[in-house]
């Protein structure tokens, strides 16, 4: 999954396909949907894991993600409207969606152990993958300060998140 | 004509008038002397600690026992100030205020429970 994500952030910078001379970086719209989908999607995976899990430190992780994803998520949504700009929905939004929808019916079918081993190693990844289309596509790309501020905010935040996965998955084991 | 007594009074009714002019000001110096020697009572100062852009603000200098710090929490997500000898751990949710008292001396090192990476050291004198 992580590598098709990591295929569709690819995939924006080239939107235009074979017609294109140049890859054309997203819009700020385009990435403001970008990065509120995958808030949703992480949201939608700690739900899961609050739902299914039974160890204290899956669930306390869990609802730390739900917790901060949401705040993000609140506080791009009131930037979006702030700044007049509609979300743009487009190819990278779509495939991170299409799989995380593949994740969460996959995972649905885990229990107990099984289950916490694999969110948690998805979340590792998930963070990473995130993380690297923050630094490298998605900030430096962004034109309006306030959204590279907040994406910036998210980068360290989220970079915390995958440090907090990592040692959790570690305690698993 | 004066009795040899008498001088003898007189002498040592001077003597003692001597004595207690020297010893006059000894005496009172004392307790003026440990009177400044005491340290004048400190006013015990609020502080501020901002939590902003996932960062704990500077931390302020020269604190002591009896000092307030007042958490403030700038960000829109949660974070708490948690010492990491567990003197203190308070759950800060966003553009709130928490205060505390300090108690103790010596560096108490303090993280975000949720954030580790956000951390600081008070240190704290008496």
């Amino acid at each position: 999954m992580m590598k098709s994500i990591g295929l569709a952030i690819a995939a924006l910078l080239v939107a235009g396909g074979a017609e294109a001379q140049a890859p054309k970086p997203p819009t700020d719209a385009q990435i403001a949907h970008i990065a509120y989908t995958a808030g949703n999607i992480d949201i939608a995976a700690g739900k899961q894991a609050i739902a299914k899990s039974k160890n204290k430190a899956v669930l306390d992780f869990a609802k730390e993600m739900v917790r901060d994803h949401q705040a993000v998520n609140d506080k791009a949504l009131a930037l979006v409207k702030k700044l007049n700009v509609t979300p743009d929905d487009n190819e990278t939004s779509q495939a991170l969606k299409k799989d995380a929808d593949a994740k969460l019916a996959e995972y649905a079918k885990l229990d107990g152990a099984a289950f916490d081993k694999a969110y948690l190693n998805n979340e590792v990844a998930y963070h990473k993958t995130v993380n690297g289309a923050l630094s490298s596509t998605l900030i430096p790309n962004a034109q309006n300060a306030e959204l590279k501020s907040l994406l910036q905010t998210g980068l360290k935040l989220f970079t915390e998140h995958q440090h907090h996965a990592e040692h959790a998955a570690m305690e698993l084991k | 004509m004066p009795h040899r007594r008498d001088f003898l009074l007189a002498g040592g009714a001077a003597l003692a008038a001597s004595l207690a002019a020297l010893a006059g000001p000894a005496l009172a110096q004392k307790p003026k002397a440990a009177k400044t020697a005491r340290p004048k009572p400190r006013t015990p100062a609020i502080y501020t600690i901002g939590m902003k852009d996932m960062v704990f603000a500077p931390i302020p200098t020269g604190l002591h026992v009896g000092d307030t710090i007042e958490w403030f929490n700038d960000d829109f997500l949660q974070h708490s100030a948690t010492a990491k000898d567990k003197s203190f751990d308070y759950t800060i949710r966003p553009n709130t205020r928490v205060k505390m008292v300090l108690t103790k001396t010596g560096d108490i090192p303090f993280a975000c429970r949720y954030h580790p990476g956000m951390k600081g050291v008070l240190s704290v004198g008496p």
